[in-house]
């Protein structure tokens, strides 16, 4: 039997490039405490906590759940970890919800977090291999060549990305928690930014955050409770799916991946979303550099492939005026604490649907799409969440 | 008294960690061809795809690729970037040019560095040859190529790399 789940409260940290104010503990905290409020919530009302960030490596700590279960109030009670890489944020969540679908537990809170600023992200993903050449240059130096061979393939103009990175953080100028607020950004200023990883500019990259994401997931009981309580209404779980890839094989297709596409179709099947452009009302997708919303907008099947771009030069992904605005809250490109980035993506749409998203809600959302991808585009998760019961 | 300073907020303490790591036998193939200069790859017997290099066994078909396949010294760049981004550890000036790069014969690309050639001018579809370090450095290692240079030779079609960016 597969009960019902829904989002019951959400709570995110300021991202910002040093949150120095605070250790690890002390920034999950902060994320599950305003979970906990928004729900109507105490540490005793919680069954079970899961948490997730990126590898180990960034921060140095190795099984940092272990020392943060007191801080989550989860001393005692099960809790568990989940690895994923960027998309973990994603699978995090999803891993949580399927506690409560099961029947296991009523109320689970989801955790997710990064502290870039104990760490350096680009080190650690350019660690030299056994036997290899040592060419690795972070997450841009991996993603750069694949963004080439996406506008070989769809012929699109280089403006493309710029659009992204500007829209993007327009959007973030809305969301008190993004870490970017850069209110004069223009396609002169991402134009004029240095080009690290060509094709790609330094505005057109994430930022290195530290923040954290935490949800209250409930079962059907647990959301009829909270609404009482709190007066917010939930945000339902229409559908979920995670699906993931060789990073290696011959013929895999990096610019538009097999297991993205399955993931989507998996996920739009249970909820049932044939159209997604016209189902969903926005969108929160995993855009670490700017290419990347194009790239995704076709295997998330809101356009044919090699038309993403049109999508984005037509203004149809922005809130300003957009048929299916995507990253209202500014997105990965304004706010990356690397293990939650996923975890904000899905917390964020379950805000739209919710109605809390203020300055940046789009108004009557009814049904939203979250995605996460990570490691190299090998890991996908996603979730849609509505306004009905399903 | 000391003076007023800054509080101390971080502090970096290198650790180094030893380990031993083990190949294994596909692998191994791959690193003693590197040794004597040449790329060793395998063959799927199922889908006929040539892995370079090899873990031994085909990921899609999930079969031993046994067959090994001697390849030559010059490939396509499928694609790339420049690299121009400083990070600890970094051992490269920058920029540098970081390929894809499609062996002949091969079915799938590696990393590696183009050279010989200014920045601006690399381009996908680039035909380039591997230029080995002097014989007496040569070691078990995508380090015994010490970078890729143009061969002179026309681009290759696109066509014929699409597949394998």
């Amino acid at each position: 039997m597969s009960e019902r789940v829904a989002v019951i409260g959400t709570g995110q940290t300021k991202h910002a490039a040093k949150r120095d104010d605070v250790s690890i503990a002390g920034l999950v905290r902060e994320a599950a405490l305003r979970a906990l409020e928004d729900a109507g919530l105490g540490w005793a009302d919680i069954d079970a906590v899961v948490i997730g960030k990126a590898p180990d490596m960034f921060e140095g700590v190795m099984m940092p759940e272990l020392y943060l279960a007191p801080a989550l109030g989860a001393v005692g009670k099960p809790i568990m970890r989940v690895h994923t890489a960027g998309s973990v944020g994603g699978s995090t969540a999803l891993v949580a919800a399927h506690l409560v679908t099961s029947g296991i537990h009523d109320r689970v809170l989801t955790v997710a977090f990064e502290k870039q600023s104990d760490s350096d992200a680009m080190w650690a993903l350019s660690v030299p291999q056994p036997f290899s050449a040592p060419l690795l240059a972070g997450a841009g130096g991996y993603f750069a060549p694949h963004i080439r061979a996406y506008m070989r393939r769809s012929g699109a103009p280089g403006h493309i990305g710029m659009q992204v990175a500007v829209k993007d953080r327009l959007q973030a100028l809305k969301n008190p928690y993004a870490h970017l607020h850069l209110p004069d950004i223009s396609i002169e200023m991402v134009e004029q930014s240095v080009m690290l990883w060509d094709p790609l500019h330094y505005l057109e990259a994430c930022p290195s955050s530290d923040g954290a994401a935490a949800m209250v997931l409930g079962s059907e009981q647990a959301a009829a409770a909270a609404q009482v309580d709190t007066g917010r209404r939930p945000a339902w779980v229409h559908g979920m799916a995670m699906r993931s890839e060789p990073t290696m094989f011959a013929g895999r297709d990096q610019i538009n991946p097999r297991a993205g596409r399955e993931c989507a179709a998996d996920v739009y099947r249970q909820a049932g979303v044939t159209d997604p452009r016209r189902d969903f009302d926005c969108a929160e997708v995993y855009v670490p550099f700017s290419w990347y919303e194009p790239m995704w907008l076709e295997n998330l099947g809101f356009c044919d492939e090699g038309d993403g771009w049109k999508l984005t030069d037509a203004g149809s992904t922005s809130m300003d005026g957009g048929d299916i605005p995507w990253n209202c809250s500014g997105g990965v490109l304004s706010s990356n604490p690397i293990g939650a980035s996923g975890m904000l993506r899905f917390l964020e749409a379950a805000m739209q649907v919710r109605g809390e998203a203020g300055e940046h809600q789009v108004d009557g959302t009814r049904r939203a799409l979250a995605q996460a991808y990570g490691g190299g585009s090998q890991f996908f998760a996603m979730w849609v969440v509505g306004t009905d019961k399903p | 008294m000391a003076e007023a300073r800054e509080p101390v907020t971080t502090l970096d303490t290198p650790i180094r960690l030893e380990y031993l790591f083990s190949a294994g036998i596909a692998q191994s193939k791959n690193l003693r061809g590197l040794a004597e200069g040449r790329f060793v790859g395998q063959r799927c017997p199922v889908c006929s795809k040539v892995y370079v290099p090899s873990r031994g066994s085909c990921p899609v078909d999930g079969v031993p690729t046994d067959e090994e396949v001697a390849l030559g010294n010059t490939g396509t760049v499928t694609t790339f970037c420049v690299v121009n981004v400083p990070f600890a550890g970094q051992s490269i000036e920058i920029p540098y040019i970081v390929a894809q790069v499609l062996l002949d014969g091969a079915d799938i690309s590696f990393m590696g560095l183009i050279q010989e050639i200014p920045a601006d001018q690399v381009r996908m579809g680039l035909r380039v040859e591997a230029v080995w370090v002097e014989p007496d450095q040569l070691g078990p290692s995508m380090a015994s190529v010490k970078h890729f240079r143009p061969t002179g030779e026309p681009d290759a079609e696109y066509a014929s790399y699409k597949d394998y960016t």
